[in-house]
């Protein structure tokens, strides 16, 4: 007893526990701050989408959202002094060639993320081109357009095509890399079930893997989407640009991005104003994307 | 521990009264180098329940997982012996294990319902065997069986990851008996499950028996001394240096559990550990 006794702490000794909110003291002071400093920049990080939302909405919106709506989307560009007019061709021109770049990115892209994430994941060519892949994610876009120019444009012309296999280059990164995650994360157990079952490799995939994925690999494909509609760079050198509605794939064409940069440089108001006009459809059209996309990844149960 | 010396031990081959559905025989499973379960000889009987017990790492999982070549998946696996299923050997060269899946269905210690609605979930096997009868009917029979259709059967639309734990393993031997399998592997259905569930998985065990074989991993002897007919002791054997899993004992449970023939099953059953 008395060994115990001389390791025990004295009753006395122990201070009264001080549990009230001591608000001046020097650690909740720095925690204050601290907190403080990451809401501001939290702030200043949402301030450039908001004034540029802002902006767009004042330079752009009075065009858009008024009695000359239907003759901005559908009408052709006006000419130098030429009041009215429209964006109709770079509209229908960016919509073209965005859906060609799906087409063809969609399925190669979800193919190969088959391939990465399910079938040989830690296969040399696996390792190879999902480093590849993530090594294109830091391409310059610009460099898309030069690399389809040197194998398109050169041989057959400024084409809707050509557009559609630059902005295609770039998002097939994305398409890879959100699908093979969204298949990766399809947990083994789930997998083992369908074998279980008594299904082949293949009706694991396409009745297990790709539908417990779809909604990972949907929002990757609608981010994709997105970034190739704002696309500018790759469709210089490929799409050029067009003032008249496409008659077909093979011709120059118009684009949001282009009519943008064309029409700002000019020296006519109506130009100017259609510019900001076009800017906001653009905005508008990614901002729909991204908002699907988010929609659609939302985890269901 | 003079393990050249002795002769390593094999248990007596059990004698069964009845049919028996899959006569396993082990000579040898590895995972690349690794011996994971030498000479085991469970014959698996016709609408019985075998149950295999025995401690951690004895391969009672790898010899279930055997039986309708699941462990394939792994790529380093490697059986020696055969599996003889209705008088073919299921580890043949002309034989296709998905097919073999078909006949042996699979219940895992994890519940694994596939990320879709209840119905679709249970109507997997049918489509898959592009059944032509009434798949409604079959979907309601199977999940009857699995005493889970009370339950269900006003929200067969909602997802099957909805459910909690027990109805979510229901819902998993709903799925594999929907398809009417000969046989059903068990790998320890109920340890992801309390025990009220368990109880429910029990009970719905004894009632599968009528018309279907199961073999049943577990680690709960009480759970054994409960649903299984017969009982397969495995051990595992650390003095080669490896840690290699074999049969000791197999025989009736009563007779497993109340007069065992090896030391090492008494032990075991009663808590004694060598």
């Amino acid at each position: 007893m008395s060994e115990l006794e001389l390791t025990m702490p004295e009753e006395e000794a122990r201070p009264m526990p001080q549990l009230g909110r001591q608000a001046f003291e020097a650690r909740a002071l720095k925690s204050g701050l601290l907190t403080g400093l990451t809401w501001l920049a939290a702030l200043i990080a949402a301030v450039p989408l908001f004034s540029v939302i802002y902006l767009l909405l004042i330079r752009g919106g009075t065009r858009l959202f008024s009695s000359d709506f239907v003759e901005i989307i559908t009408g052709l560009p006006p000419a130098g002094f030429e009041p009215g007019g429209g964006i109709g061709p770079a509209i229908v021109g960016t919509l073209a060639m965005v859906g060609i770049g799906a087409v063809l990115s969609i399925p190669i892209g979800i193919l190969a993320a088959i391939y990465l994430g399910v079938l040989e994941p830690r296969s040399k060519v696996a390792n190879t081109s999902r480093f590849l892949a993530k090594v294109l994610t830091g391409f310059p876009s610009i460099m898309a357009g030069v690399f389809v120019y040197a194998v398109m444009v050169i041989t057959w012309g400024y084409s809707a095509w050509a557009g559609g296999v630059a902005l295609a280059v770039l998002m097939l990164r994305t398409v890879v890399l959100a699908a093979e995650e969204a298949m990766s994360q399809v947990p083994q157990r789930m997998k083992d079930a369908a074998y279980g079952m008594g299904c082949t490799r293949t009706q694991v995939i396409w009745k297990v893997v790709l539908p417990t994925g779809l909604p990972g690999i949907l929002t990757g494909v609608l981010l994709a989407v997105a970034g190739a509609a704002g696309e500018s760079a790759p469709l210089l050198f490929t799409a050029l640009f067009s003032n008249y509605f496409i008659s077909g794939l093979s011709e120059p064409t118009a684009s949001l991005s282009i009519l943008i940069f064309n029409f700002s440089g000019m020296p006519f108001p109506n130009q100017i104003e259609l510019a900001w006009t076009a800017s906001l459809v653009l905005v508008l059209l990614v901002l729909v994307f991204n908002i699907l996309a988010r929609l659609v990844g939302q985890p269901k149960v | 521990m003079n393990a050249s010396a002795a002769a390593a031990f094999v248990a007596e081959p059990y004698q069964t009264a009845g049919d028996v559905v899959i006569d396993c025989n082990v000579d040898k499973i590895f995972y690349g180098d690794f011996l994971a379960v030498r000479d085991s000889k469970v014959p698996i009987e016709k609408k019985k329940i075998t149950g295999f017990i025995g401690p951690s790492g004895c391969g009672k999982s790898t010899v279930l997982r055997s039986l309708n070549r699941m462990n394939d998946l792994i790529p380093v696996f490697r059986f020696e012996g055969s599996v003889i299923y209705h008088g073919q050997d299921v580890y043949a060269k002309k034989v296709d294990p998905v097919v073999v899946r078909r006949y042996i269905g699979m219940v895992f210690q994890q519940p694994n319902p596939f990320s879709m609605s209840i119905y679709d979930n249970v109507a997997f096997g049918l489509k898959l065997n592009r059944y032509k009868g009434n798949v409604e009917e079959k979907v309601q029979k199977a999940l009857e069986r699995a005493a889970l259709w009370k339950e269900v059967k006003d929200k067969l639309k909602n997802s099957g990851l909805s459910l909690s734990g027990g109805q979510q393993q229901r819902l998993c031997i709903a799925r594999a008996i929907a398809t009417d399998p000969d046989v059903l592997l068990m790998d320890e259905p109920c340890s992801a499950l309390d025990p009220i569930a368990t109880r429910q998985v029990e009970e719905l065990m004894l009632e599968l028996k009528q018309r279907y074989t199961v073999a049943l991993v577990t680690h709960n002897m009480q759970q054994a001394t409960r649903v299984a007919d017969t009982t397969a002791f495995f051990s595992v054997d650390i003095s080669a240096g490896g840690r290699t899993g074999y049969l000791v004992e197999m025989g009736p449970t009563r007779q497993i559990f109340q007069e065992p023939r090896e030391k090492l099953t008494k032990d075991y059953i009663s808590g004694q550990f060598s």
